[in-house]
């Protein structure tokens, strides 16, 4: 076939001058990096919060926490992206909305890419966080109850120690999956490695390479976090616990 | 205070009844494709022929690393211009839908197969042997006895992966093939009433997700008191 | 010490506990058996609150369990527990299983706490396991391991609800010596168990349940020589025959 390879491209300056295709594929791959983790964060945080609470002896926060994740799971990524996007800003106070509306459209689109990630993703880790504390034999409560302990107590020093550190393996997918999910940030401009692999077939006409190079970029990622939480799963292991192997 | 105007969407429904046509006939082919590709790879990835195993663990692998919306650019934009070059297929012939479809089947294929490989791994081992102790071959077993044990184990999984594809199928966005996403935007973007029309297709993937994926917890429970 | 006086409970419309009332005095034990089913394990989780009941009062000590206004955390740190599958935590070590509770609920300083520990450690045999986890233990060191993490809290009685049920045959004799010295320095017990051996030996007197009433509340004596209800007496056939 006529396709000629030229892999010496990402060398060439860029179309803009200023950089090398390569410094388009790294920024857009710190892109990725940066927004996946720092959602990744925020996903955690608000995941465990919420997960808690989904197992809490409250009907009113257990209502509200099952709410929250029936919300974010049945509603596709785009669209919950567009909806903070180009929904949010519209719905809040005028002053708010048009600071939003005037600040840098980097800081606009790497701001609702991160609330947008971070808010899908915590549901699904309050999901996990939520089956690890069923799974935790019952009588482990009544004995920290037994002891003395609060409830608060209870969660905090026996439930969660525990919770979390069955959830890890399947913290693992969650974690693979920000960084997949976050492609789709492309969508409103945000020049992640998706995007800059969509600016490369357009600018150089080397559509092979630049693909060839953001896939293998995205699976790079994938083999770091997965020997990255091996290791994480391997230092939390509870020594002799049947189910923590 | 923002102040909403929903008068595009009656005379847009039309228009996005068809998108969601697309929407539905995109999920409901990878599906089934998906779970068939996905028996055949589970099966391959269990097989004691070393080069199939690997075939399939590194297909799976592969798919599982990748963001969908990367595997959508490559089917939208590389694929059929690789066709065009390689089996001379007219040149800007619209491929989008056909696309959409291979690429979502291939995709879905690599999830369906863990969750197929799951399934048959859950079936304890002694159904495998006193299938053979009867006299029944490898194949027969699998047919017979393993599959239909574990199908119905997976049949919840497999109808979350369903929900969670046809969510998914909004991404055909970045192709702009109006699927009813596609389309919601678009009658949005034309009448400069983006913001309705997000809501109400945010609303609308809302209550068909939720009320399937309460119709699949039933189904679950069932399956538990069974 | 622990008084019971006409404790009932329900769940929806099945009755589990109906009008129990007893007591235990301090430095009494009490051990209370009946059939799977009888209520007895939900009795004896009555009495620190682990299980809310509907009618009657039970009072530990003077203060009232069922009384919404009691610090439940506070009295179940005074009354030890020990349960069928002992329920250490995993994810610490043995001398923190039995500091933990010390060191946040009593507020003892790290260094007490672990001198108490290794001293009762010491007291049921397993100093030398102190940095193990409970996974790495035997079900019966285990047991025994629970057992002293209810000490440590220097209780003033002490409740065992099936502590030797989960065990291998071979192992339920270790706990069961611990018990018993326990039984003889005074500790008021009330233990809930099917080891008649047991009760023959330590007890003071003996609880039969049958469908959630207090069938039978004796003297070990009069309950083994001479068991009132039909009930009992099959129990104890059954039981003691073989």
């Amino acid at each position: 076939m006529g396709y000629h390879w030229n892999w010496g491209v990402f060398l060439q300056p860029s179309a803009t001058g200023d950089d090398t295709y390569l410094g388009w594929m790294l920024y857009g791959f710190k892109m990725t990096i940066g927004l996946s983790l720092s959602a990744w964060i925020m996903a955690l945080i608000l995941g465990a919060v919420i997960g808690v609470l989904r197992t809490v002896p409250n009907k009113v926060l257990s209502g509200f926490a099952m709410g929250y994740v029936e919300l974010f799971r049945n509603i596709p990524l785009l669209v919950q992206l567009f909806l903070w996007y180009f929904v949010l800003p519209e719905l809040l106070p005028p002053s708010l909305g048009n600071a939003f509306k005037q600040s840098n459209p980097i800081v606009q689109q790497f701001l609702a890419s991160m609330l947008c990630l971070g808010l899908f993703t915590s549901a699904r880790v309050a999901e996990q966080v939520r089956s690890g504390i069923n799974s935790l034999p019952p009588g482990q409560k009544n004995a920290s109850l037994a002891i003395g302990f609060t409830l608060s107590q209870t969660y905090r020093y026996v439930m969660l120690p525990m919770a979390f550190r069955l959830v890890v393996p399947p913290l693992t997918s969650e974690f693979l999956n920000i960084f997949k999910n976050s492609a789709v940030c492309s969508t409103i401009g945000l020049l992640e490695l998706a995007a800059q692999g969509r600016q490369l077939v357009d600018y150089t006409a080397q559509p092979y390479e630049s693909f060839i190079a953001v896939t293998v970029a995205y699976m790079l990622i994938n083999v770091v976090v997965m020997f990255g939480m091996r290791w994480v799963e391997a230092h939390v292991r509870v020594p002799g616990y049947i189910g923590g192997k | 205070m923002y102040e909403f105007d929903w008068s595009s969407i009656p005379g847009a429904l039309p228009y996005m009844a068809q998108g969601m046509k697309i929407s539905l006939e995109i999920t409901v082919t990878a599906v089934l494709v998906g779970i068939v590709w996905g028996t055949v790879l589970a099966m391959m990835r269990l097989s004691s022929i070393t080069p199939l195993s690997w075939f399939a663990a590194a297909y799976v692998n592969f798919f599982r690393a990748i963001p969908l919306v990367m595997v959508l650019l490559w089917f939208f934009l590389i694929i059929p211009h690789l066709l065009e070059t390689l089996f001379g297929f007219p040149r800007g012939s619209d491929m989008r839908l056909g696309s959409a479809i291979a690429g979502f089947s291939l995709f879905e294929a690599a999830y369906y197969s863990e969750i197929i490989r799951a399934g048959i791994q859950s079936v304890p081992k002694g159904q495998m042997a006193a299938s053979n102790a009867l006299g029944m071959s490898y194949g027969q077993s699998m047919r017979l006895v393993v599959l239909p044990q574990a199908f119905r184990n997976m049949v919840p999984l497999l109808l979350t992966q369903g929900i969670i594809l046809f969510q998914d199928t909004s991404l055909v966005y970045v192709s702009a093939l109006a699927d009813f996403f596609g389309a919601a935007y678009k009658v949005g973007d034309r009448d400069g009433r983006l913001v309705e029309m997000l809501l109400f297709a945010g609303a609308v993937y809302f209550v068909i997700c939720f009320a399937f994926s309460q119709l699949v917890r039933y189904y679950q429970k069932k399956l538990k008191t069974a | 010490m622990i008084s019971m006086n006409k404790v009932s409970k329900h769940y929806g419309a099945f009755q589990v506990l109906t009008d129990c009332t007893t007591h235990v005095n301090k430095g009494e034990v009490v051990v209370v058996c009946g059939p799977s089913g009888s209520g007895k394990s939900t009795l004896i989780k009555c009495v620190n609150g682990l299980e809310p009941f509907q009618g009657g009062q039970i009072t530990v000590n003077g203060v009232s369990v069922g009384d919404p206004k009691t610090n439940l955390s506070k009295l179940r740190a005074q009354v030890g527990m020990v349960f069928q599958n002992f329920e250490l935590f995993p994810h610490m070590t043995i001398i923190e299983n039995l500091t933990v509770a010390q060191i946040k609920v009593l507020g003892r300083d790290q260094h007490e706490a672990e001198a108490k520990g290794m001293q009762l450690l010491d007291r049921v045999g397993l100093k030398v396991q102190a940095l193990k986890y409970p996974g790495q233990l035997s079900g019966g060191q285990q047991q025994r391991v629970a057992i002293a993490r209810a000490l440590a809290m220097d209780p003033i009685c002490m409740l065992f609800d099936e502590p030797t049920s989960a065990l291998d045959p071979e192992m339920i004799n270790e706990v069961l010596d611990v018990m018993t010295e326990l039984a003889q320095e005074g500790m008021t017990m009330m233990c809930v168990t099917h080891e008649m051996g047991f009760a023959k030996r330590v007890a003071h007197r003996v609880i039969f349940m049958d469908v959630g009433h207090i069938v039978e509340d004796d003297s070990k004596e009069a309950f083994f020589a001479n068991p009132r209800s039909e009930r009992a007496q099959q129990f104890l056939a059954k039981i003691l025959h073989h």
